[in-house]
């Protein structure tokens, strides 16, 4: 799997033989069966798969949110295994930032206190962490936003007070769980672009969707089927791929 | 634990369910309120009783005479005992007695002053009935010693009897005449929480010589040096055998010689008011108990209902030990809170009725008879409520703050 390219690049995450499954009562649910993946910093990938495929499953266990079974994870070099809560909060707070379809922004808390969040469970003072929230906001071209509370916002705003919020940890990959799930298109396609400047500046992202066009604007697809890596596109099949698919967003774009 | 942004996170999301908050706080409220409610009372109840005992030496002991219901040695029941002087002097060589006086009362006994007279209850005595009875001079002395071995003939009035021969004029010094004989006035005393002061008070040793008492007495009164019941029973067995040998009656004989041991019945009192204070305790804290268990009910409420927030907390790298901060302290700001208003009220009740109680019964010293005084609650009690609330608070805190931290986030996270 490791390309002469690749090497040049710091491997992020490698999954050698990942297996996961689910105790259903009495019943067990083989939902990941020996998962082989690597994904090097700077990469924009998109995973997809139909629904029970494993897509989230294999998301969650990247994000450290969920365990696995069996294999090996390597996240930037360390192995994550068997860790403690509060090991895991740590390693999340400080590699990984989430996005998720629903935003999952706090409702009683504003914008610039949702964007602070990640930056207080660091352990920065108030102050500091609310001016910094406000850069991200204004990056985001949300700084007017920064005082509203999230039901007083649009989806595609929420959905960009969420990514400043992943941001705002400095965070060397960004997960994203159906990120325009629940957005229109052009609302989708912006938050895409905005992903896109995220990757461009060297933050590894993964995105899981189940729209075509959304993952025909990454760099790199990874299909799953049934708990298995059913193809990589990457390069020339992307060009393919992206031909079929991305014509929407050039009309929209254009 | 206590940075300013946790309290400001507690302060927002108790804002955000005000009356939630507000339901939770009152039953804990209640709950402390009801126990410094009882817990006053308690104390005014007890309060009271043990000032009605202090009308007298709490270790006081009377014993007058009375009839042999036992045939003892050969002789019949029915026999009258007749206590002397010796008897006291017996008496008080019994261990663990105090002081002790003979009386021999003379009842209706005319006193006169000028043109006013009346009928009172004469009391001879002895000095040591003061302490044994707690008498209180307003004016003058007591009878003393000198006034026995000199048998002088000097009284001591009580203040009613003042008022009725003197009215406003001084007694103290002046002779008034007692059943046609001068004696001189030395002192005018009150009994503690009597409405009544009609007696008068002269030395034992004159009274026998000049009224025809030889060496009779009625009764004893003394006090004894105990600290347990054990102890006065004790005593109390010894004085019986040992006026039972002088007598010759059986120590067992309750009809010879009757005794009132003041000390048993205030120790007896005192057990059933610890026993009183344990059961308000009982109930105060059930109260309290199900004042917890709401806001633990509460608490885990709160928590179900914030599932998802904690896991995007615990997703964007909240340790569990935080957010298990995050329900403890709130549930622990609740109950303290809260508990404080009812502390706080409950106290507050109390003092207000000890105010108007205090009103209505007007100075010390024209108070009679009262069950119930002083019904507040003391500083140490109020202390260790708030720190049983913040136990409390933790305690009701704990189960939902253990399940909040055992919360996964991609569990959280799905339940939309």
């Amino acid at each position: 799997m490791i390309s002469k390219t690749s090497r040049k690049h710091k491997a992020m995450i490698r999954l050698n033989n990942i297996h996961k499954s689910y105790e259903m009562g009495s019943n067990s649910l083989h939902v990941l069966k020996g998962i082989d993946l690597q994904i090097e910093q700077g990469d924009f990938v998109s995973i997809m798969g139909s629904s029970g495929s494993g897509k989230s499953t294999l998301l969650n266990i990247l994000g450290m949110l969920d365990t696995y079974d069996k294999g090996t994870y390597h996240l930037s070099g360390n192995l994550i295994s068997n860790m403690s809560e509060k090991k895991a909060a740590k390693y999340r707070n400080d590699y990984v930032g989430f996005v998720f379809q629903s935003f999952n922004l706090i409702s009683f808390k504003n914008a610039m206190e949702n964007v602070a969040l990640p930056l207080y469970y660091k352990g920065v003072p108030r102050k500091k962490r609310n001016q910094i929230a406000l850069e991200y906001l204004e990056k985001l071209g949300l700084k007017e936003w920064a005082n509203h509370m999230p039901n007083e916002m649009s989806g595609g705003q929420k959905q960009r007070v969420a990514i400043a919020r992943a941001l705002i940890s400095q965070p060397k990959i960004i997960l994203a769980d159906e990120p325009t799930g629940a957005l229109d298109t052009a609302t989708s396609y912006e938050v895409m672009e905005i992903l896109k400047e995220i990757n461009a500046s060297g933050i590894t992202v993964i995105i899981v969707t189940h729209e075509h066009d959304i993952a025909a604007m990454t760099r790199q697809i990874i299909r799953l089927k049934d708990g298995r890596i059913h193809e990589i596109i990457r390069n020339g099949e992307l060009k393919e791929f992206q031909k079929s698919y991305i014509h929407g967003l050039e009309i929209q774009t254009a | 634990m206590f940075d300013i942004d946790k309290w400001q996170e507690i302060l927002a999301t108790i804002k955000k369910n005000k009356m939630r908050t507000f339901l939770t706080g009152f039953s804990v409220a209640w709950g402390i309120f009801m126990l410094m409610i009882l817990l006053g009372s308690g104390n005014g109840l007890s309060n009271g009783v043990a000032a009605n005992f202090m009308n007298d030496a709490v270790n006081a002991m009377w014993i007058w005479n009375g009839e042999t219901t036992i045939a003892y040695e050969g002789m019949k029941t029915g026999r009258p005992i007749r206590f002397q002087n010796q008897d006291q002097e017996i008496v008080s060589k019994v261990s663990g007695v105090g002081v002790s006086s003979g009386r021999y009362f003379m009842g209706n006994t005319r006193y006169s002053y000028g043109q006013e007279s009346g009928e009172y209850t004469t009391i001879t005595c002895q000095p040591a009935l003061k302490d044994v009875e707690n008498l209180t001079l307003n004016e003058g002395r007591f009878i003393n010693q000198i006034d026995i071995l000199q048998n002088r003939k000097v009284v001591v009035i009580g203040t009613d009897i003042k008022t009725a021969l003197f009215k406003d004029s001084v007694a103290l010094g002046e002779y008034v005449n007692v059943n046609m004989v001068p004696f001189q006035v030395v002192g005018i005393c009150s009994e503690p929480g009597s409405t009544r002061n009609r007696n008068a008070y002269m030395p034992l040793s004159t009274a026998q010589m000049i009224f025809n008492g030889s060496n009779k007495i009625h009764n004893l009164a003394l006090t004894i040096n105990a600290s347990t019941l054990e102890e006065s029973q004790v005593i109390e067995e010894q004085i019986r055998s040992a006026l039972g040998r002088q007598h010759k009656f059986d120590p067992k004989d309750e009809g010879a010689i009757g005794l009132y041991n003041k000390l048993e019945n205030y120790i007896q009192t005192m057990k059933i008011f610890q026993a009183i204070k344990i059961f308000i305790w009982i109930i105060g804290i059930g109260t309290l108990i199900a004042g917890i268990v709401g806001v633990s009910n509460i608490m885990l409420i709160v928590v179900k209902e914030r599932t998802k927030e904690i896991g995007i907390r615990k997703a964007i790298g909240a340790s569990p030990s935080s957010v298990i901060g995050l329900i403890l302290l709130e549930s622990i700001m609740i109950t303290t809170i809260a508990g404080y208003i009812g502390l706080v009220l409950g106290t507050g009740l109390m003092e207000m009725i000890n105010y108007f109680m205090m009103q209505s019964a007007g100075p010390a010293t024209e108070r009679s008879e009262t069950i119930f005084m002083n019904p507040t609650v003391d500083i140490n009690i109020a202390i260790y409520s708030t720190l049983l609330l913040i136990v409390a608070g933790a305690i009701a805190g704990y189960i939902p703050a253990k399940r909040a931290a055992s919360i996964k986030p991609i569990v959280a996270l799905r339940d939309e």
